[in-house]
Order: structure tokens, then C-alpha cells, then sequence
């Protein structure tokens, strides 16, 4: 048997180590030096061309737009996705299960589809555009049109984080709470919340980062004007047809500290919430 | 406070829950519903407190018409199957939290409050673990805090849904016993749910037994194992030896089974219903029945020896079960496969035409 055991592949250390440096230099190739090339292409030209860069006009008012979005969006598909999720775990109805799956729709389908889509509906020739046309409200082309395929591109994220847990919760403390006399502010307040925070988070961290980096959806409904409806993805490209490689690098890189900042933030959290489950359940039978 | 139910009817879509449930519980008094699953009992109890809403029919709390109340207002206490607890609050704060939400008018002051929880604690005898969080408590240490918590508002009724189906036999019993106590000293109105026939026998005063969202029968404890008033209720309390067979001239038989009746009965096909304790065991046959049987299996544990006994020569839905004392036992000593006779003190017969049994005493 022992024999036998130790002839088992995997513990052969060739193999291990070989699979392991082949799976490290795979990760080095696609993951770590483009990352790292972000960086030396926008310090190529110094310091001083960096900071040149970033405070342009056009790219700050990049970042501001872009910022605005997020800053929308966030906020929108936060409650949207509570209010979703609150109402799929708490309640039966015909076509909930339906609803579930149309959550994923976004996920699903191309952004860039998802901008044609806005387009057709809501642009100047599209059938809602016309009208709002009359009224004077423009939609597309414009930052509001962003948000739009912005909160439509990002709507799963939240609700999908909760949903799940929300189910295996069940409904039973939110029963004991409204029992005990809770208003449903209360309720949301005391129980839900403190409960789902953790996943809220999580749902917001990730929401933030694919807000601040949707590239597709955008560029089809914003217009690419310089200094109103470019966004920092947009920025980037525009700034690289024009042959402003360091100025693309710069751009490039704010977004790519924003991808690392959320990664620390996600494993943060996931650490926190692996040693919360971890709390030794101490069984103390007195009875 | 007593608790009056008129007419409930519930379909969940095309199930029907609860058929034309009425019910009175007087002021005081300790109910246990008890029913196989998905026998309406939860449903039921979750009507009362306002959790589920009724398609048809009135609730009453002290005569005063609670149907449109919403579950807050009805102030009940309800202690969950599964504890229910909040999982991020601690002991201390789960007891206060009925306390904490009041609106700021009738809320006591935040020491009051903290006394309050204190003396709830001790009640239930886990002052030390104020500062715990529910998943470092056993189940029944659980379940304590979740009644403690259900009787800081001091309801007037105490509504538990299979309080103790969680916990080992161990536990269950001495948590029964406390809840009689607590339930005695406190003086509140309480309903219960559970599918334990002996939880419901021992802790009630009265027993709601329900099948198929209907009540089949409501009855004090002994009243209602000494007479069931149907063959459900019957099959639910525990073992029942069955004699399924004719009846004609004053005898019910099947095969080589037979047994004489005390009085006259109407010929036709009849069940005889009787229970382990009110049938005994001899070699041969009386003069009043034969039933022949073969010992099955023997079992040693507990106040008395079980036989598992099956009929030779006739047949029962299940097998036989007799108990027979220790003393008795060890002057038999019955192998497996002996052969032996049951003899009936006491029978329930059962017929066709009329939903109640008739009982027979022999001897």
C-alpha cells in the first residue's frame, strides 16, 4: 500500500513543480507583465509627462464623467438590486423564476449590443427618442445615455450576490422580527441588513469596477465628444488613434489601479468573511 | 387571553390547507396540535399569530375580532422551529430586541431595558451568555433564548411551532417539562405544533389532532387515548393490533382468527382495533378468541418486554405488537418462533357505516 502511494502521480515532485512554474509563467505572460507594461509605458516619458497627461483637459474631464457614473450608477443599482433581490427570496409569484433568469440578461448579452439597443430606443430616430425629441430631452450622446447602458450593463451585479444568500437565509428572523413588533424600516434596518452587508459590499465593489470600465455599451451611445461624453475607456482609445501612446498609458493606468484597488478591497472582504464563519461555534451544554 | 377560531379555511393555490377549522382555547390553557406533516397544523398556528392570512373565517383574541390585525399589532409570542435567533446580535441583544424597537413613547429607558433582559436571562438559566452570539449556543440552549425572547413583550399568548423537534430525546424531555413550569407559572395562553404523539400527550391539557386540515379530534389526554374517535386517530397514537374480518353471529373472524363478541353487532366486514397493553399472551386459546401467533422479535428495553408477534393462519396489515412484564417474561421465556395466543381485554371495533368505534370489554 505505502508503495503504491508513493508512486502516486501527483506526488512525484518533478511533476509538481513543473505544473506549478508552467501555471506561474502562464500567469506571468497574459496576467502580470501587460498589467506592469500599463505602468512602464505611462512613466516612459517621466514623471513630469505623467502628470502632464493626466491633468489635460480632456482627461480630467474624463475622469470627472467617468467618476459621475460611477457615482450614479452605483447608487441606482444598489437599491434596484436589494429591492430585486427582497423580492424574489421573500415573496411566490408567477414568473419569478422567470425574473431570475432575466437578471442575467446583461450578463448575457454583448454590451455593445445592449447600446444598439439604447440606441434604437431611445436615439433621435428611435421610437421613444422622437418623442422625448419634441420635449427637447436628448438621451443619446450625451452623459445621461451613458448611465443609462451603464446601470443596465451592471444591474446583475448586486442582486446576484444577494439572491443567493438571501435564499439560504431564509425568511425566518425577518417572521421573528415583525413578530416581535418591527416596522419595516425597522425590519430592514435590524435583521435584513446587518445579514446581506458583507455581500452588499461585494455586490457594490464589483458593480464600481465594471461601471468605471465599461468600454462596449458606452462607446456606442456616447459620441466620443472630447471634454463631454468621453468616458476614461473611451479616452484611452482616443487618445491612442492619436498616436499618444503615453497619453493612452496614463489613462490606462488610472483605470488599472482602480481594477487593483477593487481586487484588494474583494479580498478584504472575502477574508473577513471567511473568518466570520470561522468563529468556533463553542458548545457549552449546560442544560 | 383566549383564542377563539371560527370557520378558517387556506388553499395554497390549489391545496387546501385548512378546511372549515374551528377551534376555542380558553384563557390559560396549554394546546397541542398535533398532526402528521402537512396536516395544517404550522399553517394553523401561523394564522393565529398573523404570519399567514386565512382565505375565509374569523380569529379572536378575548373576544375581540383580531382577522384584520396585522402580525405586530397581535403581540403574541412565537418561538420558531429552527430558533430563528438573530445571527448577528448577541444573546443579550436578541432578548432586548422586541423592547428596542418600540416606538420611543412606550420604550423603556435603555437601564430598564438591560434589567429587563437580565431577569429574562435568569429565567431561562443563561445569565452567563448574554455576551454570546447564537452560533456558539447548543439547540436547546438556543431554543431557551428564543423563548426568552418571545416572552420579553410578556404576551399573553405563547405560540410554538415544533418547539422541540430539533433537540436530542434528552433535552426534549427535560425542555418539556421546564415549558409546563413556565407555562403554569406565567399563566399565558399557549398553542404548540408537533408531530410527537407523546409530546403532545404529555405537555397538554388538551390535544388538537389534525389530519388533512381538518381537526379530527379535540381531547384532553387521557380522554383521547382512551377514546379515539376515529381509525386516524387511532393509527396516530401509537401501535394498534389490527383484526380486519366478518362479523356474523356476535363473532368477527378471518380465517383461523376469531373472536367473540361481548354484545350483538350487525353482520358485515368490521376492524377490530386492539392496543398492545389490552391484549395478553397465553399458550393456549380461551374460550372467547383465536388468534394464534408466532413470536417475531423480543425486545428487552424498557419498562416492559415487547413482542413483535405474526399471525399464523390470518392475516393484519402490520405485525402484532404485545407487551408483556419483565416478570412475565422470565417465567414464559419465549424464543423467537414460539407459538402462542392473544387474548383481548378491551377492543375498538370499527365499521363502515359509522365514523366511531364501539368498544368491547372482555372478561
Amino acid at each position: 500500500m505505502h508503495k503504491q502511494a508513493r508512486l502516486r502521480i501527483a506526488d512525484q515532485a518533478w511533476v509538481k513543480w513543473s505544473l506549478v512554474s508552467l501555471a506561474l509563467l502562464v500567469v506571468a505572460l497574459v496576467l502580470v507583465v501587460p498589467l506592469a507594461i500599463i505602468f512602464v509605458q505611462a512613466f516612459s516619458a517621466g514623471a513630469e509627462t505623467f502628470w502632464a497627461n493626466l491633468t489635460d483637459e480632456y482627461t480630467l474631464s474624463a475622469i470627472g464623467l467617468t467618476l459621475l457614473v460611477a457615482a450614479l450608477t452605483v447608487p441606482i443599482n444598489l437599491v434596484f438590486g436589494i429591492f430585486l433581490a427582497w423580492l424574489v427570496t421573500r415573496f411566490e409569484f408567477p414568473g419569478r423564476k422567470a425574473l431570475i433568469t432575466l437578471i442575467d440578461i446583461p450578463f448575457a448579452v454583448s454590451p455593445v449590443v445592449a447600446g444598439l439597443l439604447y440606441l434604437l430606443l431611445y436615439g433621435s430616430n428611435g421610437w421613444l427618442g422622437e418623442w422625448l425629441m419634441d420635449y427637447d430631452i436628448q438621451l443619446m450622446f450625451a452623459w445621461p445615455g451613458i448611465v443609462m447602458v451603464t446601470v443596465f450593463v451592471t444591474c446583475p451585479f448586486v442582486a446576484r450576490e444577494l439572491i443567493p444568500l438571501m435564499q439560504q437565509q431564509g425568511r425566518e428572523e425577518e417572521e421573528a422580527g415583525v413578530v416581535l413588533g418591527a416596522s419595516g424600516w425597522q425590519l430592514f434596518r435590524r435583521v435584513t441588513l446587518p445579514n446581506i452587508q458583507w455581500a452588499l459590499i461585494y455586490g457594490v465593489v464589483l458593480t464600481n469596477a465594471r461601471a468605471v470600465g465599461e468600454f462596449g455599451a458606452v462607446s456606442v451611445v456616447s459620441g466620443n465628444i472630447r471634454g463631454e461624453t468621453n468616458t476614461l475607456p473611451l479616452h484611452v482609445e482616443l487618445l491612442y488613434q492619436d498616436y499618444n501612446a503615453v497619453g493612452a498609458f496614463t489613462s490606462a493606468s488610472l483605470l488599472a489601479g482602480i481594477a487593483l484597488l477593487t481586487l484588494l478591497v474583494k479580498s478584504m472582504i472575502e477574508w473577513r468573511q471567511a473568518r466570520q464563519q470561522a468563529t468556533p461555534a463553542v458548545r457549552t451544554d449546560s442544560h | 387571553m383566549s383564542i377563539t377560531l371560527e370557520n378558517i379555511d387556506k388553499s395554497f393555490g390549489s391545496f387546501r390547507a385548512l378546511r372549515d377549522i374551528s377551534l376555542e382555547i380558553p384563557d390559560g390553557e396549554l394546546v397541542g396540535l398535533l398532526g402528521p406533516s402537512g396536516s395544517g397544523k404550522t399553517t394553523l398556528l401561523r394564522i393565529i399569530a398573523g404570519l399567514e392570512s386565512a382565505n375565509a373565517g374569523r380569529i379572536l383574541f378575548h373576544g375581540q375580532d383580531v382577522t384584520r390585525l396585522h402580525v405586530r399589532e397581535r403581540k403574541v409570542g412565537f418561538v420558531f422551529q429552527h430558533y430563528a435567533l438573530f445571527r448577528h446580535m448577541t444573546v443579550a441583544d436578541n432578548v432586548a430586541f422586541g423592547l428596542d424597537v418600540l416606538p420611543r413613547r412606550q420604550r423603556p429607558s435603555a437601564a430598564e431595558i438591560r434589567k429587563r433582559v437580565g431577569e429574562l436571562l435568569e429565567m431561562v438559566q443563561l445569565s452567563h451568555l448574554a455576551d454570546r452570539y447564537p452560533s456558539q449556543l447548543s439547540g436547546g440552549q438556543k431554543q431557551r433564548i428564543a423563548l426568552a425572547r418571545a416572552l420579553a413583550m410578556q404576551p399573553q399568548i405563547l405560540l410554538l411551532d415544533e418547539p422541540f423537534g430539533a433537540l436530542d430525546a434528552k433535552v426534549r424531555k427535560d425542555l418539556r417539562r421546564w415549558l409546563r413550569n413556565l407555562h403554569d407559572e406565567l399563566n399565558f395562553t399557549s398553542v404548540f405544533v408537533t408531530h410527537d404523539q407523546e409530546e403532545a400527550l404529555e405537555l397538554s391539557d388538551r390535544v388538537v389532532v389534525m389530519s388533512a386540515g381538518q381537526i379530527e379530534q379535540v381531547d384532553q389526554p387521557q380522554a383521547l387515548y382512551a377514546r379515539p374517535v376515529s381509525q386516524f386517530v387511532f393509527d396516530f397514537l401509537g401501535h394498534v393490533n389490527v383484526l380486519a374480518g366478518e362479523i356474523a353471529n356476535q363473532r368477527i373472524a378471518q380465517r383461523d382468527a376469531w373472536i367473540r363478541l361481548p354484545e350483538a353487532v350487525p353482520s358485515g366486514a368490521a376492524q377490530l382495533y386492539l392496543r398492545p397493553h389490552e391484549v395478553r399472551l397465553q399458550l393456549h386459546p380461551v374460550e372467547h378468541a383465536h388468534l394464534p401467533l408466532q413470536v417475531e422479535s423480543i425486545s428487552l428495553v424498557g419498562a416492559e418486554v415487547r413482542l413483535e408477534l405474526r399471525p399464523c393462519g390470518w392475516d393484519a396489515p402490520q405485525l402484532w405488537e404485545v407487551g408483556i412484564t419483565h416478570a412475565e417474561y422470565n417465567g414464559w421465556q419465549p424464543q423467537r418462533g414460539d407459538r402462542c395466543f392473544a387474548v383481548p381485554d378491551v377492543g375498538h371495533l370499527f365499521r363502515p357505516d359509522c365514523a366511531s368505534p364501539g368498544t368491547f370489554y372482555w372478561g
